[in-house]
């Protein structure tokens, strides 16, 4: 990929960016904007919408329509906008808490309605930006500030939940395969209909330090050991799985009709 | 004629947090006195692309040379 190509994309005069050093969330930035050059998506026609954390960042760094809008509720802003311009390609970026916790009902409700947004979740098992309390995906027994004595809930499954309330494109990778990130949201954003693509990252600062990944490079070695192909976890015993991340493409439902679409019949038969 | 490769560091983006030098199948990469990523064996750099893939400071650009 020629990086001229990225940095037209990039809202230059705001980096570097206020990340910590070595954050996943980099990653997925770059991999997106990979994605979305080789689809070669006009800027003009891409909206980018996010919520709050230091994952809703990502919109402000790249140079198109964004929006930074409520948290939890970016899925309800990029909802609107896609009905009132299905022309458009609609991401949305969204973090663990953003997506499960404070838009937990936004995000279920979404991948219902089978609207044509590709969703990126940025999966880093703690609310960081806030001090590093435990959030909904945080494993059991992580040592997290609001969890001194170790996580006790059991997290939630992002892939599983979006599949189960209707997703009909779901996927998962980590940030030790940025080239299948990027193929993944490429296939994301190429979905027609409601795409999560969900992409486990890490914060060292936060969630790290507290749990012996204190360093980027630990956390890129702890997702590589981890991750397992769909492929592969389909021939293996759930026991051999516990604390494995199952990355590629996990669900695909090609015949679900995408929502503007049907909303389009509403209008006509409306007489609008 | 192997290929050679010419590996480019934004020194002002990048913050030196050593993913690409841990990735580096080549170990051609290393840290500066500012802390700030050098390649340092850029004769071994074998053009993988995995530090511009993985640098979240989009700080690094591998190009092959002439």
């Amino acid at each position: 990929m020629p990086r001229e190509n990225v940095m037209k994309w990039l809202r230059s005069q705001f980096m570097p960016h206020i990340w910590c050093p070595g954050c996943g969330h980099g990653i997925i930035m770059h991999a997106m904007l990979r994605a979305l050059t080789s689809l070669g998506r006009d800027p003009d026609k891409t909206v980018i919408s996010s919520g709050i954390g230091c994952s809703s960042r990502l919109p402000g760094y790249i140079d198109t329509c964004t929006l930074h809008t409520a948290h939890g509720r970016s899925l309800a802003f990029a909802t609107g906008v896609k009905m009132v311009n299905p022309e458009l390609t609609v991401i949305d970026v969204m973090g663990d808490g953003d997506c499960s916790a404070i838009g937990g009902n936004h995000f279920i409700h979404a991948c219902r309605r089978n609207i044509g947004i590709c969703a990126i979740v940025m999966n880093n098992s703690i609310y960081g930006m806030t001090g590093g309390q435990a959030s909904p995906t945080t494993p059991v027994g992580a040592i997290a500030s609001t969890a001194p004595y170790g996580a006790v809930d059991p997290p939630f499954d992002i892939c599983r939940l979006a599949t189960g309330a209707g997703a009909t494109l779901v996927a998962r990778a980590t940030i030790a395969q940025p080239q299948l990130c990027e193929s993944l949201i490429k296939k994301g954003i190429q979905h027609d209909g409601f795409s999560v693509i969900e992409i486990m990252t890490h914060c060292h600062t936060q969630y790290g330090r507290k749990n012996k990944l204190g360093r980027p490079l630990d956390n890129f070695n702890y997702f590589k050991e981890r991750s397992v192909m769909k492929a592969k976890a389909d021939s293996m015993p759930p026991e051999e799985l516990e604390g494995k991340y199952v990355i590629g493409e996990l669900f695909h439902k090609a015949d679900g009709e995408e929502y503007t679409k049907k909303y389009a019949r509403v209008i006509e038969k409306a007489g609008r | 004629m192997p290929k050679s490769f010419n590996v480019k560091i934004n020194k002002v983006w990048c913050k030196g947090c050593g993913l690409c030098i841990g990735i580096c199948p080549k170990k051609v990469l290393e840290l500066d006195g500012q802390v700030k990523c050098e390649p340092v064996r850029v004769s071994d750099c074998i053009g993988c692309r995995q530090c511009e893939n993985m640098c979240p400071d989009f700080a690094i650009t591998v190009e092959e040379s002439e």
